[in-house]
C-alpha cells in the first residue's frame, strides 16, 4: 500500500527508499552493524560473519533462480570455483587478494555461463540435471587436479592484508564481508529496477512474450547464469580466505541444496527473502545444537540425535514451505508489516 | 514512418504443418503501410499460426516473408521486435508477477541500452534512461487510462484491463507493425468499444499498420481497412469489408455458422 505516500516526480517514485522513514532506518541498520564488533564477543562476530558469507551466495542463487526462473543445482560448485580460483591465486601465485577475490568472481562466471548454455534448450527437471553435472564434474576436477588444487588434501590459504593489517581475525573480516555484502544487497536492488533485471524476470514469467519483446533470451539466460555464478565465486573465494583453508567437501552438493533451502524458505524472486533465508538457514544449525547442548547436558546421545535430525529439520521445512507460504519469509514479514501497519484498524 | 513504395508486409505462400495437422496452407497475403487489416476464420482456421509466423514463433515449412523490403522468414523473435514488429496474444501473456509500470517498461527494452554493470551501479546514465523512458511509459499510460493501476501486479488485474496493458506493452515497444490476436475477446461491451477506440487512435495518430484477429463481426466491419478470410488453413478471400460480407465462399464457411 501506497497511501500516505505521494511522489512528486519519477525519480522519487523510482527511488528505492521512497518511505521518508526509510532512509533514516537503513542509516540506523547501518550504524548498528559499524557497532556490532563492539557489543558482542567474536563468537556472534564470526556467526554473522557466516550470515553475511550466506547472503552474498543466496542472493546470487536467488539472481538465477527465483528472479530469472532458471534451477540450478551448482551454485555450491561454482562457489568452489571462486574459492579454488582467488585460493589459487593467493596461496600458490602469491597475488594480492584484492585482485584474486573479484578475479575469483569472474571465473565463476566464466564457468557459471558456461554451463548456463543448455538453458536455451532444457527446462525443469532436465535443467536441473545438466546444472547437477556442471556439480559433479567441477568437483571431480577440484579432487582429480592435485597439481592446481591439491586434490583431497585441501589448501591452506593466506590472510588478505590492506595496508598494514592483516585480516586474520572475526573483527577485522567481519567489516571486509559487511562492507561486500551491503554491495552485493545494492546491486542486487538497483539490478531489478532497471534494464537487465526486468529482462530477467521477463524471461522467469513468460519467455515467449519476452522474446517478441525483443529480449534475447539465450543472451540473458547465460547472462543469469554468469551473474549468479558471480557471486557465488565471491561468496566462496570470501569464505575459504576467511577460514583460511578450503578443501573439495566445503562446496559438495549439500551446500548447493543448503542454499536453494535459503532461498525457497527465505523468498524466491526477492533480494530480502535471501538474506531472510540466509539468516535463518544459517542461524538454525547453530540453535538446534545450542538447545541440544542445554537440555543433552550429560547426555552425549541426545546431541547427537538432535544434530542428525538437523537434514530431517531443513527438509520438513523446505517442504512445508514450498507448501503454504512458496514465497517464504519475506511474504510473511510483508504480511506482518501490512497488519501492523493499519492496525488497530485492519479492515 | 516508413515511405509505402510497396506492401510493408508481404506473406508468401506461406505453408506450416505439426506432424498431420496444416495449420496454413500457401497464405498468401499483403499489407500496406498505415492499415488495419483484419484476419477473420472460424476457430482452428490458421489465424493465430499466421501471426506467430510473423512475430517468428513458428518457422514456416514453406513461404517466405518479407517486411519493409528486408526477408525475415528466418529472422528470430528479438530481431523482429528490434525490426519493429510488436504483438499481443490470445491467451494474455503478460508478466505477471510484475507491475503494470514494469510490463510496460520492458516494452521499451529495445529502446534502452542501460548494460548489467550500470544498471546495478545506478549511477548518472542508467537513471537517466530509466527517468526518460518512463515519461513515454506514463504516456502511453494516460493514453490507455490505466494511471490508478500502474504499481499493480498485473496477475491482480481484471482480464479486461489486462488485454489493455498488454495493448500497452506492445505500444511501449512503438511498433511499426502492430499484431493483435483477439485483443476483444471475453470483453464486455462497454471494454470493446473502449479498445476499438484504441486501436483506431493508434492507428490515425502513430500512424501503425495493424493486423488483427477479431471474432466479432460489427467489430471488424467497423474498423478494419481491409479483412483477409482464412479457413482450413487456406485463404479464401480477401478485400474491403463489404466485398468479403458479400463473398459467397466467406458466407458459407464462416458467417454462414453464426
Ligand atoms: N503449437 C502447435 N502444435 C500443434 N498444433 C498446433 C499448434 N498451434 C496450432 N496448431 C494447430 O493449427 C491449427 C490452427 O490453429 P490456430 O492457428 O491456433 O487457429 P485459430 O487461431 O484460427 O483458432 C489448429 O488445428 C491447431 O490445432
Ligand atoms: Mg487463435
Amino acid at each position: 500500500m501506497d497511501c500516505g505516500v505521494f511522489t512528486t516526480n519519477y525519480r522519487e517514485d523510482m527511488a528505492i527508499l521512497h518511505h521518508p522513514g526509510a532512509k533514516l532506518k537503513v542509516l540506523v541498520v547501518v550504524a548498528f552493524f559499524l557497532a556490532l564488533p563492539f557489543m558482542v564477543n567474536a563468537y556472534y562476530v564470526s556467526v554473522v560473519n557466516l550470515i553475511g558469507i550466506a547472503i552474498i551466495g543466496a542472493i546470487g542463487l536467488n539472481i538465477l533462480v527465483g528472479f530469472t526462473g532458471q534451477i540450478s543445482i551448482g551454485h555450491g560448485a561454482f562457489m568452489g570455483v571462486g574459492a579454488y580460483a582467488a585460493g589459487i591465486m593467493t596461496a600458490t601465485l602469491g597475488w594480492s587478494f584484492w585482485i584474486a577475490l573479484p578475479a575469483g568472481g569472474l571465473a565463476a562466471a566464466l564457468i557459471g555461463g558456461l554451463f548456463g548454455i543448455p538453458s536455451l534448450r532444457l527446462k525443469g527437471l532436465y535443467l536441473a540435471i545438466a546444472t547437477l553435472a556442471a556439480q559433479v564434474i567441477i568437483e571431480f576436477g577440484i579432487i582429480h587436479w592435485p597439481a592446481l588444487t591439491r586434490g583431497p588434501a585441501g589448501m591452506v590459504l593466506p590472510a588478505p592484508t590492506i595496508g598494514g593489517l592483516v585480516l586474520n581475525n572475526d573483527t577485522t573480516f567481519y567489516y571486509l564481508i559487511l562492507a561486500i555484502t551491503i554491495g552485493a544487497v545494492v546491486f542486487a536492488l538497483n539490478l531489478f529496477r532497471t534494464r537487465t533485471g526486468r529482462a530477467f524476470m521477463a524471461v522467469r514469467d513468460r519467455d515467449l512474450a519476452a522474446s517478441v519483446m525483443g529480449i534475447n533470451l539465450f543472451k540473458y539466460k547465460v547472462t543469469a547464469f554468469a551473474v549468479s555464478s558471480f557471486y557465488a565465486g565471491i561468496a566462496g573465494a570470501l569464505w575459504g580466505h576467511y577460514l583460511g583453508v578450503i578443501s573439495p567437501e566445503y562446496f559438495t552438493i549439500k551446500v548447493s541444496i543448503l542454499y536453494l533451502a535459503m532461498i525457497i524458505i527465505g523468498g524466491l524472486g526477492s533480494v530480502m527473502g535471501a538474506i531472510y533465508g540466509a539468516c535463518f538457514m544459517t542461524l538454525l544449525p547453530i540453535l538446534l545444537r545450542e538447545t541440544a547442548d542445554f537440555f543433552g547436558g550429560g547426555f552425549a546421545g541426545l546431541t547427537h540425535i538432535m544434530l542428525a535430525m538437523q537434514e530431517a529439520v531443513f527438509g520438513l521445512l523446505i517442504i512445508l514451505f514450498l507448501i503454504f507460504e512458496p514465497e517464504g519469509l519475506a511474504k510473511m514479514w510483508h504480511k506482518v508489516k501490512e497488519y501492523f501497519k493499519l492496525w488497530p484498524f485492519s479492515y | 514512418m516508413y515511405a509505402p513504395v510497396s506492401p510493408q508486409l508481404v506473406i508468401d505462400s506461406l505453408t506450416l504443418h505439426f506432424g498431420g495437422v496444416t495449420a496454413l496452407t500457401g497464405v498468401h497475403l499483403e499489407v500496406n503501410a498505415g492499415e488495419i487489416t483484419a484476419v477473420i476464420g472460424p476457430n482452428g482456421a490458421g489465424k493465430t499460426s499466421l501471426l506467430n509466423c510473423i512475430s517468428g514463433l513458428y518457422r514456416p515449412n514453406a513461404g517466405r516473408l518479407f517486411f519493409e523490403e528486408q526477408e525475415i522468414t528466418n529472422t528470430v523473435p528479438h530481431r523482429r521486435a528490434e525490426l519493429g514488429i510488436g504483438r499481443t496474444f490470445q491467451n494474455i501473456e503478460l508478466f505477471k508477477h510484475l507491475t503494470v509500470l514494469e510490463n510496460l517498461m520492458l516494452g521499451r527494452h529495445i529502446h534502452m541500452k542501460t548494460g548489467l554493470l550500470s544498471g546495478g551501479l545506478f549511477w548518472g546514465p542508467a537513471r537517466r534512461e530509466e527517468e526518460l523512458h518512463r515519461r513515454r511509459v506514463e504516456e502511453i499510460i494516460d493514453f490507455l487510462e490505466i494511471e490508478s493501476i500502474r504499481h499493480k501486479a498485473v496477475g491482480t488485474l481484471a482480464y479486461g484491463l489486462q488485454k489493455r496493458v498488454e495493448l500497452g506493452r506492445a505500444l511501449a515497444l512503438e511498433p511499426r507493425l502492430l499484431l493483435l490476436d483477439e485483443p476483444m475477446a471475453g470483453m464486455n461491451l462497454e471494454e470493446k468499444e473502449d479498445m476499438a477506440r484504441f486501436i483506431l487512435d493508434v492507428a490515425e495518430e502513430w500512424g501503425t499498420t495493424l493486423i488483427l484477429i477479431e471474432h466479432d463481426m460489427g467489430v471488424v466491419m467497423d474498423i478494419s481497412d481491409r479483412v483477409a478470410v482464412l479457413d482450413f488453413g487456406r485463404k479464401i478471400a480477401e478485400g474491403t469489408p463489404e466485398e468479403v460480407q458479400q463473398n459467397p465462399l466467406v458466407i458459407r464457411a464462416y458467417l454462414g455458422k453464426q
